[in-house]
């Protein structure tokens, strides 16, 4: 089990054959090559892959598309065909660049460079040891050493400062590959001129130092030491050709780039929907019974499904949100949630709990409409291979997972598969578990409420409302880069371009939060207006669908013209801008009132609304404005 | 595994790192005579093979090999010694 060999991804014997007979077909679909990516691919099909691939008519489809520049110190090439299956392998495209080879510095510099010109929307730093700190002296003193490391960081840091100064983009820093020979051993930190303790040491500061410079870590070292250096690195390889990557360790190289590339966009998955029996337990609850399955102190088996159930109970913890899907009465099911001592998850941890007959393809594509999530922020843990492939084949946007035959295995089979990768871990984040839970307790208010006014009412909802500010900006950006479905223009800003909206006088912003009796639904919302004579643009409106149906849009128009108001535009324009997922939205100027006023070919409309004689939607929210 | 049977294998190895089905070779052909089989491909073939095969390649070894009766022999030899 390996990463380097994406052992989660299913293998198909034909898969040579597949991409043969996709690349003699005429007309090229996107979705078999989506397909094919999510094959377990090794570095030669990868290859093939990507020649199919570079067919793909890039300007006539509504697929995203990316693009990528790689600053590098060593040969990459042989990765690149990683990087772009890796992307399709999550449904965009990506375009790649190399610069000249360790020009990376005048690249950044000569505004005429052909990296300039490209335009990257993420930038690759991927560096080599003997470049940042070449062959040191082992028998450096302590103060030498220290001046080597800065000496290092200081050279990266110029890095990004010269990409943030210049390019609007993504920044990912690859740790540095410790493939030097320890020459002391266990305690080789104690020299303090090694190699390896200054490569270890740099990894640190890196990592400190990108949080402060806004730059995403992609843990080479740690991946390395996981799966074992030599299955990266082939010394053969690096005095041939300057590989520090193996070919074959190329495809997933690609993968985790693209992880990252995702999480910034908001693609990671969302939710992970467990089956139970074999899964959770050993055993069949339904015939064993309550004594009978695996779980716990006294077998082997049962420890591991123990181990199991903590690392599914810490990704709840971090905001990964919870669902069952067994084939089970629903009884049944929850017995060992509500009476086996040795269970870690508890029924209050799982957002959406279903338990039936009916086909699991079905009750997956429930559970995310219950959830309010789109189906391909799911990902499908059952030990069934049945199972596996009948959601696999009628959801094919589903993650499912290949799991290993001994459970022992699960938690580092999801680990290694990188669904849940994510970049910033904001209060939100740390507090959704307890906000779906909240969620289930209004649903069931609302079913015990016959009328919807009644319901809301009881609700007891407060709109709290303020300009962009420190304290939220993670979270904003988080937001702006992951709402996919009720987001009006779906237009992503980086930190520092939302931090610059913070500055400027000619910007409304706005984040919204929404509390009601059962709890603080955190930042729901996000407006971003930019004023044009007299009027006010509506760039960016979006909302979490957490709080759909619950009269936020209604009371947050009502926000958005007081705000107008008072900086005295005649006017309000919205702008709706579809994607593939937004179409829920489509119609919401309208439903607020406004008139169309404009639409274009592409489906872009924009909206008009004065706002002197507003008269405010009446809801049942109270709006305050906090500090 | 006799030579013919590695031969067979290694043009599969070959015909799929460098995208061509159909690719002919025998035991003289070499990496010259072959389009595409340039310096970086060269890599991916080494790499491929040592996969598929489950062996090793030296760093001496691997600026020699430019022909095909060169790579088999490599093969048959370093099964054998793992045998």
């Amino acid at each position: 089990m390996r990463l380097a060999d994406l052992y989660w991804l299913p293998a198909t014997g034909d898969i040579a054959e597949r991409i043969r007979q996709l690349r003699a077909d005429r007309t090229l679909r996107w979705s078999d090559l989506v397909a094919l990516a999510n094959c377990r691919l090794d570095f030669v099909q990868t290859n093939q892959l990507d020649k199919a691939l570079q067919r793909w008519p890039v300007e006539a489809g509504p697929i995203s598309r990316l693009k990528l520049a790689l600053l590098s110190s060593s040969t990459v090439n042989h990765l690149l065909p990683g990087c772009r299956v890796a992307a399709l392998r999550r449904n965009f495209y990506l375009q790649t660049f190399v610069g000249d080879y360790a020009m990376y510095l005048a690249d950044l510099q000569d505004e005429g460079s052909a990296l300039h010109q490209y335009g990257p929307d993420v930038l690759l730093c991927a560096f080599h040891a003997q470049h940042l700190i070449g062959n040191p002296d082992p028998a450096l003193s302590p103060r030498e050493a220290d001046a080597l490391l800065e000496q290092a960081v200081d050279r990266i840091v110029q890095v990004w400062r010269l990409i943030r100064q210049r390019f609007h983009a993504q920044v990912i820093q690859q740790t540095v590959l410790p493939v030097r020979s320890l020459i002391v051993g266990s305690n080789e930190h104690r020299l303090r001129g090694s190699c390896t303790t200054l490569i270890e040491r740099l990894n640190l500061r890196l990592r400190d130092l990108a949080d402060e410079h806004g730059v995403d870590i992609l843990a080479l070292d740690r991946v390395a030491s996981d799966d074992g250096l030599r299955t990266w690195h082939d010394p053969v390889l690096w005095h041939r050709a300057k590989q520090e990557i193996s070919p074959a360790a190329a495809p997933a190289y690609g993968d985790l780039v693209a992880r990252l590339i995702a999480a910034q966009r908001g693609r990671s998955a969302k939710c992970l929907v467990l089956d139970l029996d074999n899964t959770i337990w050993g055993g069949v609850i339904g015939d064993d019974g309550l004594e009978g399955i695996k779980l716990g102190q006294g077998s082997a088996l049962g420890e591991a499904y123990v181990d199991f159930q903590q690392y599914v109970s810490q990704l709840a913890r971090r905001g990964v949100i919870l669902a069952v899907c067994s084939k089970n009465d629903s009884e049944t099911a929850r017995l060992p949630f509500e009476r086996h001592p040795e269970m870690v998850l508890k029924c209050e941890q799982i957002a959406c709990f279903v338990a039936n007959w009916s086909d699991k393809a079905q009750n997956v594509r429930h559970i995310a409409a219950q959830l309010n999530i789109g189906i391909d922020s799911l990902v499908f843990v059952d030990d069934n291979p049945f199972e596996r492939n009948i959601v696999r084949r009628e959801l094919p946007s589903v993650a499912v997972p290949e799991l290993p035959e001994d459970p022992a295995h699960y938690a580092r089979c999801l680990a290694d598969a990188g669904y849940f990768e994510a970049l910033h871990i904001t209060a939100d984040d740390l507090e959704r578990g307890a906000q779906y839970r909240a969620n289930l307790a209004r649903e069931q208010l609302r079913a015990s409420e016959t009328d919807v006014r009644g319901y809301l009412s009881n609700l007891d909802m407060e709109l709290r409302w303020q300009p962009f500010d420190r304290v939220g900006l993670l979270r904003i950006v988080q937001l702006i880069n992951k709402t996919n479905q009720f987001n009006l223009t779906t237009r992503r800003y980086t930190e520092s371009e939302v931090a610059s909206l913070m500055a400027d006088e000619h910007a409304l912003t706005l984040q919204l939060r929404l509390a009601d009796r059962f709890g603080d639904n955190g930042i729901i919302g996000i407006v971003i207006g930019k004023v044009e004579g007299d009027s006010i643009r509506l760039d960016t409106w979006l909302m979490s669908c957490r709080v759909l149906g619950r009269q936020v849009e209604e009371e947050t128009l009502n926000v958005v013209v007081g705000e107008a108001q008072r900086l005295g535009a005649c006017r309000l324009i919205g702008e709706y801008r579809p994607t593939d997922k937004n179409r829920m939205v489509s119609e919401h100027y309208r439903k607020l009132g406004f008139e169309l006023a404009e639409e274009t070919q592409d489906g872009t409309s924009l909206w008009t609304m004065p706002v002197r004689d507003f008269s405010p939607h009446e809801t049942f929210i109270r709006q305050i404005r906090s500090a | 595994m006799d030579d013919g049977q590695i031969l067979t294998q290694v043009r599969d190895i070959i015909a799929d790192v460098l995208d061509q089905p159909d690719l002919q070779i025998n035991a003289g052909t070499t990496a010259a005579e072959v389009e595409g089989w340039d310096s970086f491909n060269h890599i991916n073939i080494v790499v491929a093979m040592e996969r598929h095969f489950g062996i090793k390649v030296n760093t001496a070894e691997i600026e020699d090999l430019r022909n095909v009766g060169e790579l088999v022999a490599l093969v048959s030899r370093k099964l054998k010694e793992s045998r």
